[in-house]
């Protein structure tokens, strides 16, 4: 059973990373433009001998199978922009600011999430509620950038107590790690809520106030179990682009991770970094998912995994 | 009956309020605003918000209230031109996988975990990259990655639709698919959509904004909110007013569409979880 499953997702999951990694390609090389378009103008001759050297002047569909033969052998490429580094260790040396901010990022919007909503489905209606649902509003309605530039400005500009960019100290890392948790956060507080209140009405909850537990018992032992999977289901696609580091976070704090490469590779036409980013994101999203299924069966023992879609 | 429920309840009476005053100023810009969007030097340059310009000019001298008033037309047509879009989409997927089921569920839906996948950034970048980056690389973009979430919507609905007896009733009286389809069930399911669309919306002017930002959007002279943040971020230290107003516009929307939504969820889907959880 197990075999046949984890086979079957294997077969799935190597279908949605070749689509991804296809499209991506061949969307990337019918746009309009190449690697070499800088300022200068290069002589015939030259432009095509630079062609030649990185194979660019054979048919799409060939170039793309020797890209994929490189990749089997563990091969990215090197970068055509970052003339002479090779691709992995680009993203090796991206990936510990990303994972570190993405990680803190993930486990505070976890922890104060998850408090925020339970508190207020527990104290609905007092003060509490208002206040933590007014930050999980703000949270979700205010575009990042707007959150970031906001807080530079108090925190940095105006009353200087914290650095406003870079990732050095630990005190660097509390704006950028606030900024990028606040989103999440809001999310994950207002699924809890929303979820929390629903289970509350259940008859087994009612058993449980009949029994003569108290309010305290039954929401954290028995609600919040069965309140925490639609919450689990969305921890997937936010782990995966918080560790994927924001493009905008890592921007505006000038943060040396993944989340600047995805848009300056694409407008550099740095095709080899492209696909390797792309990779990487693919990779990471599937695993995180995989995680998620999995977390299912242990927070609700009636999920089997055949189920899982 | 159902009328009353609405203008019982105050969020809907404020959101709706706002956003319908919004939708005035966006649909009559042309007459409200002081200046053209595109007027340059109508005043001193950079001027933080005086008497006359009320929030400030930018760099060219341009009026930056005016600018607000012709992005909340940009903005509002890129959010409710994408929504509708994924709306369409995703409904005729959804309702097609569900109600059919089997073969066509699996393709369908197939494809739709495709889509799910693909990081919206990095779809949005090649498709303006593609097209240009005018107004359908943006729509594109957007209405490309948001169409999934309605189609998983719809056909959860419909695979529950599918059961009730009226549907057996529809076949019994020997109505052919499509009509029980789109004549009986899509119909029944537009609460569930209309709220759907109420959050699809926001999250969309959202991402416009963002994708505007970060300098993949609507290009100037036009000015969607996300652009004129983007022209206010280089220069935030000085002149905080080319950033917050816009800021401001654009999250006053937000919210008014946020209550919006949470109030009709109430009153039209109070059984439902849908919420604004996508987005970036």
């Amino acid at each position: 059973m197990m075999a046949t499953y984890l086979f079957k997702r294997m077969i799935q999951t190597l279908a949605t990373l070749a689509f991804l990694v296809v499209t991506t390609f061949f969307l990337l090389r019918l746009a309009p433009g190449g690697p070499f378009d800088g300022e200068k103008v290069w002589p015939a001759e030259i432009q095509a001998n630079i062609e030649a050297k990185y194979g660019l002047n054979q048919p799409l569909p060939k170039q793309f199978l020797v890209w994929a033969a490189d990749l089997l052998r563990g091969d990215l490429r090197e970068s055509f922009h970052y003339v002479g580094t090779p691709v992995t260790e680009i993203i090796r040396e991206a990936l510990p600011a990303s994972f570190q901010l993405g990680g803190i990022a993930l486990l505070i919007s976890l922890i104060l999430g998850l408090a925020l909503g339970i508190l207020s489905a527990w104290k609905r209606g007092t003060w509490l509620d208002f206040s933590a649902m007014f930050i999980a509003v703000s949270g979700i309605t205010l575009p990042t950038y707007l959150i970031a530039t906001l807080l530079v400005l108090l925190f940095s500009s105006w009353l200087g107590w914290l650095p406003p960019a870079l990732w050095e100290d630990k005190l660097s890392m509390i704006l950028p790690i606030v900024t990028l948790s606040l989103r999440p956060l809001a999310i994950i507080a207002r699924m809890t809520r929303t979820t929390l209140l629903e289970v509350l009405h259940a008859d087994y909850i009612r058993t449980a106030f009949s029994k003569g537990l108290d309010e305290r018992t039954v929401i954290l032992k028995h609600a919040l179990r069965n309140a925490l999977i639609p919450v689990v289901t969305l921890l997937g696609p936010i782990t995966a682009s918080l560790i994927t580091g924001s493009y905008v976070v890592e921007t505006i704090f000038q943060i040396p991770g993944l989340g600047q490469y995805f848009v300056t590779s694409v407008i550099d036409r740095d095709y080899p970094l492209v696909m390797g980013m792309t990779l990487t994101y693919g990779i990471i999203l599937i695993l995180c998912n995989l995680f998620v299924d999995l977390t299912y069966g242990i927070i609700d023992p009636r999920v089997r995994l055949e189920n899982v879609k | 009956m159902m009328m009353r429920r609405f203008m019982k309840d105050r969020r809907f009476i404020w959101s709706g309020g706002a956003l319908l005053v919004l939708c005035f100023l966006a649909l009559f810009a042309d007459w409200i605003a002081p200046y053209a969007y595109d007027a340059v030097s109508v005043g001193p340059n950079l001027s933080p918000p005086v008497n006359g310009f009320w929030m400030g000019t930018d760099v060219l001298g341009r009026d930056l209230f005016s600018r607000i008033l012709f992005g909340a037309r940009l903005s509002l047509a890129v959010g409710f031109c994408t929504a509708i879009f994924a709306l369409v989409l995703g409904t005729v997927t959804g309702a097609v996988a569900g109600y059919f089921g089997g073969t066509w569920d699996r393709v369908l839906m197939g494809v739709v975990d495709l889509f799910y996948i693909f990081p919206m950034l990095l779809l949005a970048i090649l498709l303006t990259l593609l097209l240009g980056r005018g107004f359908t690389g943006i729509f594109l973009a957007i209405g490309m990655t948001t169409w999934v979430t309605q189609a998983r919507l719809v056909r959860a609905l419909v695979l529950q639709a599918r059961e009730l007896p009226y549907v057996e009733a529809g076949r019994a009286i020997g109505l052919t698919h499509g009509r029980i389809l789109f004549r009986h069930i899509v119909p029944n399911l537009l609460g569930p959509m209309i709220v759907s669309l109420t959050f699809q919306i926001p999250n969309n002017i959202l991402t416009e904004s963002f994708l505007s930002f970060v300098g993949l959007g609507l290009q100037p002279p036009y000015s969607s909110w996300g652009t004129l943040a983007n022209e206010g971020f280089r220069g935030i230290q000085s002149y905080p007013h080319l950033m917050i107003f816009p800021g401001m516009a654009l999250f006053i929307t937000m919210i008014a569409f946020h209550f919006l939504g949470d109030s009709l969820r109430d009153i039209l889907d109070p059984k439902s979880s849908i919420g604004s959880q996508s987005g970036q």
